[in-house]
């Protein structure tokens, strides 16, 4: 049924759920939410499984028409959001009705926000996934950004009247300033010299950023002198840090699947949510942990998890 | 033997969600045999917690969930795929027919490569589309294969500019590598040709025509005859 209607698309607004993993060997990168924490927990909020659709509305939000009853959650960053003029709150669950403006107009606090709504965003699922991917022109809406006078779908939901929130505790900060837990590899061997260096450096976030990779600007990471420029074309995974020939650190996110360049270090996967939120000029600086922490963060991000989805589900 | 080819498969982290098992150096056929059995294999019968795997030249990536395995464990069951190697591995490899037009309008830089290698029109598509082309691997963009087998009297240097847009189907060359876009894209090859054949269809259940570890040909064809196979299937 239709819920909205695009009065204003905002600067990069597109449809994703959590990715498409079934042809990583085609080609086909795993788009998504960039910050699946709060992709997963808007969807939550309004009583739908964790992997539907939602919006992803990056720095200026859309102006939408609500066209019909729902139940709506904004999460991730603090864009002011209002209805009808009037402040809501995010990472709660808001009721929208017919003839209801929503404006959520700019990124305060974080870069990206998500708008779920009970039922899910309704586009068709293409090899496993609802995403957009726009560089490839598929997924989401005819696989592009939402443009002005869009009608937005949503799936078929019961408006439940339940109102949840996400308790304080649980809710991201976002700071300017992050630091991005890293593991080292998988060519590690061609840093020995630098590596020292991209552990206790700091670097910007530039405006060249993008969902294909977080391009970030500061001290020039060096190769070894006998270590190869670039390498036999592999496969990359969200979180490689790519060194090109001129030492400026990329941190490949979701829109690549192969790449030739070196790697020096890759984000642990609990932490690509925290990237999704950083803003040009903000801060990055990274930690070596080893395989173990990570996978023991990995496991304490699920149980707190469990624990988010317990306390929301009853 | 390859002196390319490990005698045993290496190991190495890709971050905390998946490893890269390397089988040899550089772009060599035998080492890429090896990657294409080995992933073939896993994904025959995946170990618990892989949730992907993704050949390359030299090495593939096994994606897994921590929650579920971690890297001591696939590497095992990895060592053991090593070490009991299947000739039937590969048995569902395929040679995919490509029809391609070649030169005019579908072809723009043919006549680039006609000067540079001082071959006529004729002989560089009799040449082209003689050889068969192994898919090494995809990436880059959805279906790009890159392949291997180029005729090396081919061999043509990339554009001085690339293009900002070159069509879906565009055959190209670039240095030693022939290989085809799949999506309209922008791009530095040498356009020598071009398929009608739709090689990407996102909404189908098997939304390409190929896989690595298949071969590609191409036919040449007539403009009469692009038209014709692409009025059959429009983009």
């Amino acid at each position: 049924m239709d819920i909205f209607v695009v009065r204003n698309p905002g600067l990069m607004t597109s449809i994703q759920d959590l990715g498409r993993f079934g042809f990583l060997d085609s080609g086909v990168p795993p788009s998504g939410a960039l910050d699946s924490f709060a992709c997963r927990i808007a969807n939550l909020l309004v009583g739908n499984p964790e992997d539907l659709a939602v919006l992803e509305i990056t720095v200026v939000g859309p102006i939408l028409e609500a066209v019909a009853e729902a139940e709506i959650a904004i999460t991730g960053a603090e864009m002011g959001a209002t209805l009808n003029g009037i402040p809501i709150p995010s990472w709660q669950t808001v009721r929208v009705k017919r003839g209801d403006e929503l404006r959520i107009p700019r990124a305060e606090r974080g870069c990206r926000a998500y708008l779920a709504v009970n039922g899910g965003f309704d586009v068709p699922v293409l090899m496993g996934s609802r995403s957009t991917f726009v560089r490839a022109g598929f997924g989401g809406l005819e696989g592009r950004f939402l443009k002005k006078q869009d009608v937005l779908k949503k799936g078929d939901c019961a408006v439940s009247g339940r109102v949840r929130s996400l308790p304080s505790k649980f809710i991201p900060e976002y700071p300017a300033k992050v630091v991005l837990r890293a593991i080292p590899g998988p060519q590690d061997d061609s840093f020995t010299n630098a590596m020292d260096l991209f552990f206790a450096a700091t670097y910007d976030v530039t405006a060249q950023s993008d969902r294909m990779g977080c391009r970030l600007h500061g001290p020039v990471l060096e190769h070894d002198k006998d270590a190869p420029k670039s390498i036999v074309t592999e496969p990359t995974v969200p979180g490689n840090v790519q060194v090109p020939a001129d030492g400026q650190p990329i941190i490949l996110l979701v829109e690549q699947t192969t790449g030739g360049y070196s790697k020096i270090a890759t984000v642990i996967s609990t932490d690509i949510p925290q990237i999704a939120q950083l803003m040009p000029k903000h801060t990055v600086s990274f930690e070596c942990v080893t395989l173990e922490a990570a996978h023991l963060l990995y496991r304490d991000r699920e149980r707190i998890l469990n624990e988010i989805r317990g306390h929301l589900r009853y | 033997m390859s002196a390319n080819l490990y005698l045993r498969v290496r190991f190495r982290l890709n971050g905390d969600r998946a490893i890269l098992v390397d089988c040899g150096e550089g772009i060599d056929p035998a080492v890429n045999e090896k990657v294409l059995t080995l992933t073939s294999l896993l994904k025959q019968n995946p170990p618990a917690g892989v949730e992907a795997v993704i050949p390359a030249y030299r090495c593939f990536a096994v994606v897994y969930n921590p929650l579920l395995t971690e890297p001591k464990t696939l590497e095992k069951a990895i060592r053991a795929l090593e070490d009991r190697p299947s000739e039937a591995a590969r048995a569902d490899a395929k040679v995919v027919w490509i029809p391609v037009c070649y030169g005019g309008d579908f072809g723009p830089d043919i006549t680039a490569v006609c000067a540079h290698t001082g071959l006529n029109e004729d002989d560089i598509i009799a040449i082209h589309s003689f050889g068969t082309y192994p898919i090494y691997m995809i990436g880059f963009t959805p279906g790009f294969c890159y392949l291997g087998g180029m005729d090396k009297r081919l061999q043509t240097p990339r554009r001085e500019t690339p293009r900002t847009v070159i069509p879906a189907g565009s055959v190209g060359i670039a240095e030693a590598q022939t290989g085809i876009y799949p999506i309209e894209s922008p791009g530095g090859w040498q356009i020598i040709g071009r398929t009608p054949l739709r090689l990407f269809a996102p909404e189908k259940t098997e939304p390409f025509l190929y896989r690595a570890g298949d071969s590609i040909r191409f036919k040449p064809i007539s403009p009469e005859e692009f038209r014709r196979l692409q009025e059959k299937e429009p983009f």
